[in-house]
This record gives structure tokens, sequence and C-alpha cells, in this order.
């Protein structure tokens, strides 16, 4: 049977984590490959680092990190941040990633979805959506915004995702800006408008403050994976603790053999 | 010392192929080491040949055809020395007869079958079929041995190979309906799943490759 995946995020800039990680055990937390090292052995299904640097010698530096990090983890890696090409694309593949987040770039130009699926394939893209929440006539209705959630793009969020599945999407990461870091827990709402019109995998992002709200993502809101920061990189829980919990909610989980027991 | 081949004809990640393989290589008696190639002239001295690939079938097919004397190279060491293969994703996919992706292009057509699209037995199963699943079925193939109960392996593919003989499969996964997660018949193998992906069980798997001696 398929498992639910759990995934820790890692944000990057200039080849550096930031948000000030307190990684237990860890001498530097600010270094990517250290953190992904600790995650792998943590059983991880899958990492995913967001590039936000907005430099050119930035960018350099996160092929680095990708590198390095493929070289000794061999587990899934998604690389998104800065992506506006299939070429782009192709060079964080063969650095050793195996699916890359486009955001902005799908937006301005969903083409560019299809372009990407047909160089890569589809399985190797991930259309990274980022929402904020409103209400119309009491119904919660939902907006894309681009350029890391400060500019709206006026685009309906759930036929976003039905467009950019059709186009070649193979995955959808969804993240509440509403939610974000706030640790409120998902938005279960959002995840199901979504899940109804979408045929491929979705990554429910944004809001995750205990395991708890990560069982309900994929209870209630039907997500086929959680991903989540902060609440890994402080040690407030590790991700055999996220998939114990999951596994409680009826989910299932991969476990790490000593969990088992 | 061991020599393997990885083959590099612009699709799939040989990087991390490369270092999964040298990294297995590390518990293996000896030493091995790896080449990334497309040059006929290298398979004819290496120890085994991996053949990764991702993405279109039909464009994998032509990127190799495209590479002169590299399918026929691939074949002689294969089927004439004896020297183990291990296809992964698209590059197993390949061994099939004809793929299906878009249109009907012929594969190489060393083990007999076809490659279709996912069609799981309920539409509420996402497709991509992504993520980790358990290995069903698993035959006694050398390359599988020593698993461990329930081995977790990691998918992320629209397309699968159905062997027309059902002794070629070395291995099941279950989504929606049974899929071959790997195949094998005599010096060849292959795998849907991502061995280098895989963490401690495609360590074991690309580990128990290098030491394999196809009889």
């Amino acid at each position: 049977m398929l498992k639910v995946r759990v995934i820790p995020c890692l944000d990057v800039k200039d080849g550096r984590t930031v948000k000030g990680v307190q990684f237990v055990d860890l001498k530097d937390a600010g270094d990517p490959v250290s953190l992904a090292r600790a995650y792998d052995s943590q059983g991880a299904d899958e990492l995913c680092f967001l590039d936000i640097t907005a430099s050119v010698e930035g960018r350099g530096a996160m092929i680095e990190v990708i590198e390095r990090t493929a070289d000794e983890c061999f587990m899934p890696l998604t690389v998104g941040g800065g992506v506006r090409t299939p070429d782009d694309m192709v060079t964080m593949l063969r650095a050793g990633a195996d699916k890359v987040a486009i955001n902005t770039a799908a937006v301005m130009e969903p083409d560019i979805v299809s372009a990407c699926a047909r160089k890569v394939g589809r399985q190797a893209v991930v259309v990274a959506v980022d929402v904020r929440r409103s209400t119309e006539d009491g119904e919660p209705k939902w907006g894309v915004y681009t350029h890391g959630g400060r500019r709206p793009a006026g685009i309906d969020a759930i036929e976003f995702i039905r467009h950019v599945v059709s186009l070649g999407a193979g995955e959808i990461l969804l993240t509440s800006m509403d939610r974000d870091g706030t640790k409120e827990g998902y938005d279960l709402q959002l995840l199901q408008a979504a899940r109804k019109v979408s045929s491929v995998p979705i990554i429910a992002s944004g809001g995750a403050g205990n395991v708890d709200h990560m069982a309900q993502a994929i209870a209630v809101g039907g997500a086929d994976a959680v991903l989540a920061a902060s609440i890994f990189h402080f040690g407030e829980a590790s991700v055999s603790e996220a998939k114990m919990a999951i596994a409680r909610a009826g989910a299932p989980v991969r476990l790490a053999r000593k969990d088992k027991a | 010392m061991k020599r393997i081949a990885i083959v590099d004809y612009g699709s799939g990640n040989v990087r991390s192929v490369r270092k999964a393989l040298e990294r297995a290589g590390q518990s293996v008696r000896g030493t091995v080491s790896t080449i990334v190639t497309d040059d006929p002239d290298d398979l004819m001295s290496v120890d085994g040949i991996v053949l990764p690939g991702v993405g279109h079938f039909a464009d994998c097919a032509a990127a190799l055809r495209s590479r002169s004397g590299l399918i026929e190279a691939i074949h002689e060491a294969v089927f004439s020395h004896g020297r183990p293969f291990m296809g992964i994703c698209v590059g197993m996919q390949l061994l099939a007869t004809f793929g299906e992706e878009d249109q009907i292009t012929p594969g190489l057509d060393w083990i007999s079958g076809s490659v279709g699209r996912l069609r799981p037995s309920s539409s509420r199963l996402p497709i991509p079929h992504m993520g980790w699943n358990t290995l069903l079925e698993v035959s006694n193939h050398p390359v599988l041995a020593g698993l461990g109960d329930e081995p977790h392996v990691y998918f992320t593919h629209s397309y699968a190979i159905t062997p027309k003989e059902t002794q070629d499969i070395a291995a099941q996964t279950d989504y929606g309906g049974s899929i071959a997660a790997a195949v094998a018949r005599g010096p060849l193998f292959g795998t849907q799943f991502h061995p280098e992906k895989s963490q401690t069980v495609g360590q074991k798997i690309l580990l128990n490759f290098l030491n394999w001696r196809p009889g």
C-alpha cells in the first residue's frame, strides 16, 4: 500500500538554512546538508528545499546544496524557488533533485508547465500554489499569490489547480499563506476543495503546529503528504512522532524499523 | 576491482545513481568504481551496466537510439558476456517490446511485454503513483535477497511494464491493482522504483546487484 509522506522543508538563502533553526544534536544547523542528513536518519520520506535567494550567486549555492545532499542522502529531494524554464529544471534534476517546484512562472505563463512536463516527465514537475483565503457569500474562496506570497495574481486557486493538472503538473504543493507560521493547523477546507479537482498528489503546507494537525491534513483534508518546517527544525516534533500520529488516525505510513516495536 | 558503467544518454538522474552505487560499493569486497559514459567501447570492459531513465518513453528510446552502436554494445556485454544489467524506471521500461506513452514506440524487446498507463481500480487514487510503497511477492532473485519484512521503496511514475511472461516479474507492488515493481530475465534486472532514492532498502538492492553473478 502506498504510504502517506512526511516532508521536512528547508528554506535556503545563499546556501544556508534560515529561520534560526535549532536542531537537537546538530553542530551546524545552518548547513542544509547537515540538516538533511539528520532528517534522513529520522526516516523522513522526502526533503523539500526552497531557495529564497534573490541573487544569481545564491542560485549557484543552491545547486551545490542539492549536489552535496544528493551525494549522501539517498532519498527523494524536491527543490523550488526561482525556477523559470525547463532548462532550469534540468539543471536541478542533474544536480540530484527528483522533483522541481515552479510557482511564479507557472502563474505568469501556465504553458511552462506543459513544456517542463514534456522535457522531464510530469512526475518531476511540482506546481507550488500559494494561496490566501477570503469569503464570498459566506463561502470560502482562495486566491493565488506569487512572489513568495506577496503579490495577488487575481486567480481562483481551485481553478488554477485544475488547470495546471490538465497541463501536466505531477504534484501540487499547496501552501496556505494565511496559516503559514501560525501553528493553527492546515487549512482543511482548502485541502478538501483542492482534492476534489486534482487527480495528482497534493502536499499540504502551511500551519502545522503539532503532529495531530498533520494527521488531520491526511485524514480530513485528504492530502497525500504533509510538509512542515519549524515544527521539525525546532525539535517540537520528530518525523517519527508525526508518522505515529498519522498512523493513529488510520492512514498508512512507513515506520522505521525501530519505531515498529 | 569492479567497474560499473552508468549509461548517460541524456536522460536520468545519473549523479544520484552513481553516488548511491559508490556508497553501496563500500560494502563490497574489493573496490568498486563507476564510469558514466555513452561510449560503446567503454561497455566492453566493464563488470556491470546500469541504465537509468526518467521522463517520456519515446524521448528516452530516441535518445538511446541516437547514440550510434550503444544498444548493440549493451546487448553484446549482457548477452554475449553475461554482464549483469540493471534498468531503473524508464531505463527498465525500455526493455519491453513497446511503450504506449502518447504513441506506440518500440522498445528493446529484451523482455516481452508492453508499457502502459497505470489504471488503478479506484479513480480516487492519484496518478502519478508517487511515494513509498511495499514490495510484494518478492521472488528469490539474488538482487532482492535480504530486504527484510515489508520492504519499502520509492516510486514515481504514471506508466508501468506488463511482462508477457509472469515469471519475468521479480517483485510486485499494489496500487489499486498489481504493478510489476521489478523484472528479471537472465542477466537482465530492472526496477520501476528508484533504488538510488530508497534509503537503506535501496542500498541493499544496489549492493546485491554489485555482488550478482548471473548464472
